[in-house]
């Protein structure tokens, strides 16, 4: 089982690009699992078409200890394994500590076991790596492989320097890698140029570079992945391209983060080009 | 005119060893907090640096905030409900282990201190945000006691997930205006020992509790006594003085106290200090709030208690006060006499090392010199440099980050309470004839020249200590006691008394004497080996590889 968890800037597209490749994953024949852990529980929504899914730590604060698996996993888009771990609602409690207490429970109760025969498990972490408990999935082996979905915003890029931070310093100490860059378009200038050579420095590679689509919102709305909504499309021909180089990707390094004024550097190089 | 004691090996020799097993920073900074005392010209002493960060790794001596703001200053009072907002070991670990005493007043009164209250809080509370579980609490709370105060203590934990304390405090608050119901944001990390704790409950005390009742005891001369915690019958000792002197005590703060001695102890006339440390605060507030003037006192041993007393009965300026104070005082210096004559005989040139609070350190080398033990070696755990050197080194104590980040409260006169308790200019007259008032002039002016002054010290110290000066007694605290009674030396607990007390007044005064002479003169730990001492110790070597 390759065990992979996503990361990268709030807002990027982190829930809807592991969603959507996931579902491409699934469509080649994958038995994929995912975690969700964010506590707006919305990492499955388009797998499950709907927020369907009662969290981990809910169902552990209703049901106690007697708790099974199958109260909170749910089977979604061909036969795909969703998780939420769920948290605290905004400015109470602890999310971080929740994720850990949902990561350990599910270990528990067998999630990953050999009789559900899992290809991959997919993390989706809230945001940057904000505190101990959002690196959960990195921690200890949880995730193996990180991808970090990114843009050539600033902001974005910043972001996932600053995650690559989390991973050199978990990689050092345990079996954590990174295996490259997702670039989700915001279609700002020469944007495949700019997120490539930051791979580059960084010691990885851009997987794939998504362009923008509609469509993809078009799904959302219809609480589906894009291969759901219209296998067709060209959009859907895109999250398979994803799918597949990461189902080959051998890349899996221990990233360099960059300083401040080489991030900078980069951003003059290919942001304000002309 | 100082005496002066010749350590062998000289207390230069052990600190320059000593810090050989530190790291080159730490050993610098060690070196400051290791001075071998010497009084010179008007009563200086050297340099100490105190109240500042333990490093990493060291056994050290010290507790944490929240011990100091609940198990030290608060924990006495019986009818104030305290929960501790946190996981069960913070109650319990904080529940009575000083053991302060106390006494209601009546049958019926109200006496929480047989009860450890606690939110109990589990990982679940830890992920969603303990601030329910804790209204819920109140609420139990007021349905099964309807106490007159609550007060909440926050734990660590707390202070990291974000649950407001005193957002609860306010809304429980409205729920049950009869109730005064009051937070304390003393989570145990905060600043570098329990001293933030003391700082933090005199602060919320002074703010929420002093004022609030409107009400005095009867009596001539009525006075407040600060940092006195009850341990082990102490306050009884002191209550019995007070009386058979005529003064009265309106409030303790805060051993055998009960809130509505806190809520009006503005309308006593004098405050008494007697742990500088944990209580100076509230001390100095209150006197420029309600106009209560404040001296410092020490009731360990006979002298100083006749000491304090006398300088009591000459606050008040009475003389049938006065001769009523010296004829009790000349009473029980009888009784002690024949007590201390006898014990000094036995103990007469021992060696003692004292390791303990913010005073007591201190208080502790008068009632040993009494009976002919002189203490070679002493430091406080959670002291300020005005505690070591006096309060005239305050205005050159540097305010680091560590007690910035806790509370200072800008205090002005009050407009209705407050009231000068002697004419004006008396107090500024009284002082320059030598009646001191917010005086304390620390431990290392009273300790013979040679002797070594270590703040917070700790147990690779300790234990050198001991090697190199041999002790006859070492007087610290519980995670002090065993390594100490391990090494062949009789240890005496000085924040729990072990199992005795009371040691204040006239009366702990001849317990205490007891008590060491039983101590150094019992043959126990001379004719018990330990089992390393008696066969050799077990040796292996790590062999890698096959």
């Amino acid at each position: 089982m390759r065990k992979i968890a996503i990361y990268g800037k709030g807002g990027i597209g982190k829930s809807t690009t592991t969603q959507n490749t996931v579902a491409a994953l699934a469509e080649m024949g994958k038995n994929v699992m995912v975690v969700g852990c964010d506590p707006k529980a919305d990492s499955t929504r388009l797998l499950l078409n709907g927020l369907a899914q009662k969290t981990v730590l809910d169902t552990l604060r209703t049901e106690g200890e007697d708790l099974d698996l199958d109260d909170v996993v749910k089977v979604g888009f061909k036969g795909t394994r969703c998780v939420e771990s769920g948290g605290p609602e905004p400015g109470v409690g602890c999310a971080g500590r929740g994720i850990i207490t949902s990561i350990n429970l599910l270990e528990q109760l067998g999630a990953f076991d050999a009789q559900y025969k899992l290809d991959y498990t997919f993390y989706d972490v809230l945001g940057d790596v904000v505190c101990g408990g959002f690196a959960m999935p990195i921690r200890d082996g949880k995730a193996e492989e990180i991808y970090i979905v990114c843009s050539g915003e600033m902001m974005a890029m910043y972001a996932a320097n600053n995650i690559c931070k989390g991973i050199r310093k978990f990689a050092e100490a345990g079996t954590v890698r990174l295996g490259g860059l997702i670039c989700n378009s915001r279609k700002v200038d020469r944007e495949s140029d700019l997120i490539t050579a930051l791979a580059e420095k960084l010691g990885t590679q851009m997987i794939h570079f998504i362009p923008r689509d509609n469509v993809v919102q078009r799904a959302e709305i219809n609480k589906k992945t894009v291969i759901d909504f219209d296998a067709s499309v060209e959009q859907a021909e895109e999250y398979r391209k994803l799918a597949r180089a990461i189902e080959s990707n051998t890349m899996f390094i221990v990233p360099n983060p960059l300083e401040m004024p080489q991030l900078e550097e980069l951003l003059m190089k290919f942001g304000i080009a002309d | 005119m100082s005496e002066t004691i010749k350590l062998d090996p000289t207390g230069e020799q052990f600190r320059d060893d000593i810090v050989k097993a530190y790291s080159p920073k730490l050993s610098k900074k060690r070196k400051k907090q290791i001075i071998i005392n010497q009084i010179g010209d008007c009563d200086t002493v050297p340099e100490i640096l105190a109240n500042t960060r333990t490093a990493p790794g060291i056994l050290t001596m010290r507790g944490c905030a929240y011990a100091g703001c609940k198990g030290v200053v608060l924990g006495p009072t019986r009818d104030i409900l305290q929960i501790t907002h946190g996981p069960i070991g913070c109650s319990f670990y904080s529940w009575l282990t000083r053991r302060n005493k106390t006494k209601p007043r009546t049958a019926e009164a109200a006496n929480y201190m047989p009860y450890a209250m606690s939110t109990d809080l589990q990982e679940d509370e830890i992920v969603f945000g303990g601030e329910k579980k804790l209204m819920a609490a109140i609420d139990e709370a007021v349905a099964i006691f309807h106490p007159k105060a609550i007060g909440i203590f926050a734990t660590c934990p707390v202070g990291l997930i974000g649950d407001d304390v005193h957002a609860v405090a306010r809304a429980a608050e409205e729920k049950y205006p009869d109730v005064n119901i009051f937070g304390f944001s003393c989570e145990g990390y905060k600043g570098v020992s329990q001293s933030a704790g003391h700082h933090i409950a005199n602060n919320k005390v002074f703010t929420d509790v002093v004022g609030q009742l409107d009400q005095k005891k009867e009596g001539r001369f009525v006075l407040n006594v600060l940092g006195e915690y009850n341990i082990g019958g102490d306050a009884f000792e002191i209550e019995r003085i007070a009386e058979g002197c005529g003064l009265t005590i309106h409030s303790t703060f805060s051993g055998n106290s009960e809130y509505d001695e806190f809520a009006s102890a503005q309308n006593a006339d004098l405050n008494v200090v007697m742990c500088h440390r944990s209580i100076n605060y509230l001390a100095e507030m209150m006197e420029k709030k309600y106009g209560i003037p404040w001296f410092k006192v020490n009731f360990i041993s006979a002298n100083a208690t006749a000491k304090s007393f006398r300088k009591i009965a000459q606050h008040f300026e009475d003389s049938e006060l006065i001769e009523r104070t010296e004829a009790f005082i000349a009473k029980e210096l009888e009784k002690v006499e024949k007590v201390r004559s006898e014990v000094y005989a036995r103990c007469k040139g021992k060696k003692a090392m004292l390791f303990v609070g913010g005073s007591r350190a201190h208080h502790y080398q008068d009632v040993l010199r009494e009976i002919g033990v002189e203490t070679i070696a002493a430091g406080y755990e959670f002291a300020h440099r005005d505690d070591y050197e006096g309060r005239k080194v305050l205005p050159n104590i540097i305010v680091d980050a560590d007690s910035r980040n806790i509370e200072e409260l800008t205090v002005t006169a009050d407009e209705t309470q407050y009231h000068l308790r002697l004419p004006v200019g008396e107090i500024e007259r009284r002082k320059a004839n030598g009646f001191a008032y917010e005086d304390y002039d620390g431990m290392m002016p009273e300790m013979p020249n040679g002797t070594l002054v270590i703040d917070d010290c700790n147990h690779h110290e300790l234990e050198a200590l001991i090697d190199y000066y041999k002790p006859d007694i070492v007087c610290a605290g519980i995670k002090e006691k065993y390594v100490v009674q391990k090494r062949g030396i009789p240890m005496k607990q000085l924040h729990s008394y072990d199992y005795m007390g009371p040691f204040a007044g006239f009366r702990g005064a001849i317990n205490f004497y007891k008590e060491i002479d039983r101590l150094l003169n019992c043959n126990v730990f001379r004719f018990t080996k330990a089992p390393w001492d008696e066969s050799p110790e077990l040796t292996a070597t790590y062999v890698s590889g096959t």
